[in-house]
């Protein structure tokens, strides 16, 4: 106990903190946040950006980003409405085509970064554009929205006894299983170490071009997990499936205290503010405040995650900091 | 005799460094001729005076954009916002002539300008003060200037009949328009080359830690090229006003990814240092004709998305494949 | 007649008081060196005067006047360059606009001057005898060279007061005394210099006077004709160093590392070597010889072209690290902060980095695994920090250099590779580090040294082998091994053996 106690930083502290207060003062405040069905549409909400935020918590750690995640789910709904139109009717093989599709885009993503030491963010700034082309190229502004009305059912049933939808415990197991990778095993202290620094990472025997391609495999088939659900949960495939929500993501992984640089951060911290931001959205919305707010709001927050820690290390004054890179952002000298 | 070897070694490494240089650029040149003369060769209609008109119109705001960007890009930062930063003062520019039907246009493009100036003062500001990372902010203020754009609409929407006929037909007259992007590229252009400031932006995203000890204000210096960036996004945004006529708080949404794609097709290295705006200029152009020359070839334009990404990734490619080139060159020589 | 004058400077970073009551003159004409011990505020000094860091107390005086400098900038205008041990070029920029930023020449309007900046750069390197191309960029350039444009810009501004924190350590002899021949023509046009250095022979070549620093005072001023080598690490160290180069007789064991005609292009070329059990093999040249390149290809951090390692008769896959780790070999390598540790991360994570796998349980690693392995090795080294979760970043150069060592040697290697392992550590680490090595060759380890340290390399190998451009050009028994024999193959000259 604790470990895990001096194992937050203060940042993360915060973030829980402020989800404890906006979950009291909402249930105080407005009404219906503290009825069983607010927490079924927040669990909804938050289902693929926690999803996504997963693997994208381990790549921006690595010091890489991911900006393509969006697409890939957007190409995922893409290709599985084709099928469907197709005559694939099986839900199993489109699940299974749909994360093979994704590890494949995501592969490609890797294979840019890691193979031909290409920058992730240039990358993935132009895989963005290019997956979510795909999508189009296959549906144009179609929707394929005649599947089954039992498969939305599925996707969405609660819990038995509960109003919390089922895949909350899908999620939960894939957190478990990510948290303890990247906390509690060989695999995530090297993942740290690259972060920091790739050079001595590999003059300690850490395969950083082997480890980051299969982050970004990891993190295709993930967002292609998304797109299943937003699929089934929405009963419609769409070109433009989530689009943006790449943003969304990665407000939220920096907003749990990640280092944008690399080498900082806790899953805790950002599982808190995946929740954070899906409670302050679904609780303003039924206070009636607009949904611009909200967007102000995700942007002061995101803001004030890099500020707030920034000014704190300020204060303490640093002594050495000679060795740090003035970067703004991390980036592969390969 | 050693000092002559040594002369000629030297010009011939001179030529061959400025003959890569040419290469770039020269590589974006040669694509869109290329994809003009194709595309001419299938659809005569393609190069028609109209034609031409709506192609540069198209690609003025762009490239005023994509200058913008290259200013921050090469200090090895990135600005985000400058798709919302757009919306809002073209929003404000509609505003201000339902407010003041008389207003003298030069006023209304000054205004314009300011606003953005001002945005781009917050973003400079919290980055150069705070020593954040851009791609952060700037994700941040893409938020904020985007849902102060939606609260000041509150769904409203400006049409063309609340603007003034001359300052429409500005919008739509090529030669103005092309002025424009020109006057803000050569001077732009001019300003980076010839002046010790616009030299010192260079130096700082080549090697910030090295510039610091130079004595260069890189704060400041950081602060001065986002408000740059700011005030040519703030134009853009009157132009976009004057050219389309019917404003909502939706205008220039997801217009970043475009900007910052044309400025990487355009070689500036994304992390600083390198690059002119002449090229992110060209690569602005060969974006927007990519779009037009689509639909001309009878090619669906729901490929223009798919080939702007295909084109990133072929452009940081190339960039990589020149600069693995430069530097064996490079290390053989004094 | 004193140029520039430090009187009673202080200063403080937190509770840490790095420079206490700092009383120095720099003469005209003349080169000042100053030595000490990593962390007794030498780079704290330099950074003053550099205008990198304001001072806590005392004053500057250039020419009796007093100095104020609230930047790099303001030690520039008052004439002041520092030259940093590792270059600040703009590698993206010319060599020229390097030179010359912010101070470029104009023409009308505030434009810069891009043809008379040029001549006058074609004119520097005149000067400095180096012909260089003005317009090439500064990325691909030799550290020495960087270092010549570094004092090309020091020249450009007509610099009264040349700072240089250890400018040499990543030179080798012949760019060395190239070095020197600049700064003395230097120091006979009116300049004065500030020498900071490791290495007593250059600072005994170069300077007239010498100072010494310990725990942020400056302890004494010479000149450097009245003191002797012994009597200055007295004074840094505070105490008499008994011996510098304790290599113990081994027995020779069996062969446990060999290399068979490994090339990389472009790196080395046929190089075949071989280190047995209880052996420390030196691996001496110049920089840039190829020697780090070899050690980086052993170690499978590059691939090699050709050839093939073999560790106690088996055979590396190329390019494969932890392959390398996993047959017992282990590299300490040249450069500690970038390449040896993760400067963010606690010494425990460090000093359990490169064996995190064998102290996993059922694959699941533990802070309380990692801490207890760290503190044993941290009592056998004697690592002086304030426990296992203090961030390593904290540590002096010699305390990181042995967290360095425990991350290694706590693989319990068969072979270890060290390149430059007393490289700017202080005199006593410097002591420890060479017993541990014999302690190490002693207990049947094969030890691969590479040092530009030429004394080093004498007194702990008991093989000496030299490179030369990517070859290797000698063999020389410990017998056969001085100063002359492997200067003379490390320069070209040689090749018996």
């Amino acid at each position: 106990m604790r470990g895990v106690v001096r194992g937050l930083s203060s940042w993360e502290a915060v973030v829980v903190i402020a989800l404890v207060v906006v979950v009291a003062v909402g249930a105080l405040a407005i009404e219906g946040v503290a009825s069983p069905r607010f927490w079924r549409f927040v669990s909804l909400e938050v289902i693929p950006i926690a999803l996504i935020a997963l693997p994208m918590t381990l790549v921006i750690i690595t010091g890489e980003i991911d900006l393509s995640v969006a697409s890939v789910l957007g190409l995922t709904c893409a290709t599985m409405g084709q099928l469907w139109v197709w005559g694939v009717t099986s839900l199993p093989l489109l699940i299974a085509a749909a994360l093979l599709l994704g590890a494949l885009l995501g592969a490609v993503n890797g294979l840019f970064v890691t193979g031909f030491g290409l920058p992730s963010l240039a990358v993935t700034i132009g895989t963005l554009a290019l997956y979510r082309g795909l999508a189009y190229v296959i549906l144009g502004d179609r929707a394929v929205a005649d599947y089954p009305p039992e498969w939305a059912s599925a996707a969405i049933a609660p819990i038995p006894g509960l109003t919390i939808p089922w895949m909350i415990i899908v999620v939960a197991v894939l957190a478990a299983g990510f948290g303890v990778v990247l906390h509690a095993t060989p695999i995530g202290r090297g993942l740290y170490a690259m972060g920091n620094n790739a050079e001595a990472a590999r003059f300690t025997g850490i395969s950083v071009r082997r480890t980051t391609f299969w982050l970004f495999v990891a993190t295709g088939a993930m967002s292609a997990l998304a797109g299943v659900f937003w699929t089934l949960r929405y009963a419609s495939a769409r070109a433009d499936n989530g689009n943006g929500l790449e943003l969304a993501v990665i407000a939220a992984v920096l907003l749990g205290g990640v280092s944008i640089f690399g080498g900082r951060g806790r899953l805790a911290g950002v599982l808190a503010a995946v929740l954070l931001l899906g409670t302050l959205r679904n609780a303003l919305q039924l206070a009636d405040v607009p949904a611009n707010t909200l967007t102000i709001i995700t942007g002061s927050l995101l803001i004030v995650s890099v500020v707030g820690p920034n000014v704190v290390v300020k204060l303490r004054a640093r002594k050495d900091r000679s060795w740090q890179r003035g970067v703004p952002w991390r980036f592969s000298p390969r | 005799m050693t000092t002559t070897l040594a002369r000629s070694a030297s010009r011939r490494l001179r030529q061959e460094s400025s003959r890569l240089f040419v290469i770039r650029e020269l590589g974006i040149v040669a694509a869109l001729t290329l994809l003009v003369v194709v595309t001419t060769i299938v659809n005569p209609r393609f190069l028609t005076s109209q034609g031409i008109k709506d192609l540069l119109l198209g690609s003025t705001i762009l490239a005023i954009l994509a200058v913008g960007q290259t200013v921050v890009v090469i200090t090895r930062n990135v600005d985000l916002s400058a798709g919302s930063v757009l919306g809002l003062s073209a929003f404000a520019t509609g505003s201000l002539f339902v407010a003041a039907p008389g207003l003298p246009i030069p006023v209304a493009v000054v205004a314009g300008v300011l606003l953005g100036a001002a945005c781009g003062a917050v973003n400079g500001g919290l980055i150069a003060a705070v020593q954040v990372p851009s791609l952060v902010v700037t994700l941040g203020t893409l938020y904020v200037f985007r849902g102060i754009d939606y609260t000041w609409a509150s769904g409203r929407q400006i049409n063309a009949a609340d603007m003034p006929g001359a300052f429409l037909s500005m919008g739509n007259t090529t030669p103005v328009m092309t002025m424009f992007a020109i006057v803000v590229l050569v001077a732009a252009g001019y300003y980076l080359r010839a002046f010790r400031s616009g030299r010192e932006l260079y130096a700082i995203g080549s090697h910030p830690d090295a510039a610091r000890l130079a004595g260069i204000p890189v704060g400041r210096r950081v602060l001065a090229a986002f408000v740059v960036s700011g005030a040519l996004a703030g134009l853009a945004g009157v132009l976009y006003a004057a050219r389309f006529g019917t404003l909502d708080a939706n205008a220039g949404t997801g217009l970043e990814l475009n900007v910052v794609a044309a400025v990487v097709v355009g070689g500036v290295a994304i992390f600083g240092g390198s690059g002119s705006v002449y090229g992110a200029a060209i690569g602005a152009l060969l974006l927007t004709t990519i779009g037009s020359a689509l639909p001309a070839l009878g090619v669906s334009p729901f490929w223009q998305r798919a080939s702007v990404g295909a084109l990133i990734l072929a452009a940081i490619g190339l960039d990589r494949a020149l600069a693995v080139r430069l530097a064996r060159t490079l290390r053989s020589g004094r | 007649m004193v140029v520039l004058e430090l009187r009673d400077v202080s200063k403080a970073f937190d509770a840490v008081q790095a420079l206490r009551a700092v009383r120095l003159g720099l003469r005209a004409g003349e080169a000042h060196g100053l030595v000490g011990e990593n962390g007794a505020g030498k780079s704290t000094l330099v950074k003053i005067l550099a205008g990198a860091h304001p001072a806590d107390e005392g004053a500057l005086l250039m020419d009796g006047r007093a100095l104020r400098l609230a930047g790099p900038a303001d030690a520039r205008a008052a004439g002041i360059a520092v030259i940093y041990q590792e270059p600040t070029l703009f590698p993206d920029l010319s060599v020229a606009e390097n030179i010359f930023m912010s101070r470029q020449p104009l023409r009308g309007l505030r434009r810069i001057d891009a043809r008379a900046m040029r001549a006058r750069t074609t004119e520097l390197f005149d000067r400095l005898g180096v012909p260089m191309d003005p317009d090439r960029p500064a990325r691909g350039l030799s550290i020495a060279d960087q270092q010549l444009v570094e004092i090309a810009k020091a020249l450009a501004f007509d610099a009264r007061v040349l700072v240089m924190d250890e400018p040499t350590a990543a030179l080798s002899g012949p760019e060395v005394e190239r070095l020197f021949a600049v700064v003395r023509a230097l120091c006979e046009a009116g300049s004065a210099v500030l020498f900071v250095s490791h290495r007593f022979e250059e600072i005994f070549a170069l300077c007239e006077r010498v100072s010494v620093m310990r725990d942020g005072r400056l302890v004494s001023t010479d000149p450097a004709a009245e003191v002797t080598v012994a009597e200055l690490v007295r004074r840094m160290v505070g105490r008499e160093v008994a011996e510098m180069y304790p290599k113990a007789e081994a027995s020779k064991g069996p062969p446990l590392l060999q290399v068979r005609g490994l090339s990389r292009r472009g790196a080395f070329t046929g190089v075949s070597l071989t280190v047995h059990a209880g052996e420390i093999v030196a691996l001496a040249g110049l920089v840039g010889a190829g020697r780090s390149e070899v050690a980086r290809a052993v170690f499978g951090v590059d691939r090699h072209d050709e050839g093939e390692v073999l560790v106690d008769g088996r055979r590396l896959r190329n390019g494969d690290t932890a392959a390398a780790i996993a047959a017992g070999l282990a590299l300490v390598p040249e450069d500690r902060r970038q390449q040896g540790l993760v400067m963010e991360l606690s010494v425990a994570r460090n000093a359990t980095l490169a064996r995190r796998w064998s102290l996993a349980r059922l694959g699941l690693l533990t802070g309380g695994a990692e801490r207890r392995a760290a503190r044993t090795w941290g009592e056998r080294l004697r690592v002086r920090s304030a426990g296992p979760d203090e961030a390593v970043s904290a540590l002096s150069g010699g305390n990181q250099q042995k967290v360095v060592l425990a991350k290694w040697l706590s693989t319990e290697p068969r072979v270890l590779i060290v390149d430059e392992p007393t490289r700017g550590i202080d005199v006593g680490t410097k002591a420890e580090v060479h017993r541990l090595l014999s302690e190490l060759a002693g207990r049947g380890v094969a030890v691969l040294m590479i040092s530009s340290e030429l004394p080093e390399v004498l007194g702990m190998a008991d093989r000496v082998l030299v490179m030369h451009e990517g070859r290797l050009v000698a063999d020389i028994p410990r017998a056969l091994a001085g100063e002359e024999t492997v200067m003379l193959a490390a320069t070209g000259h040689g090749g018996a053996g």
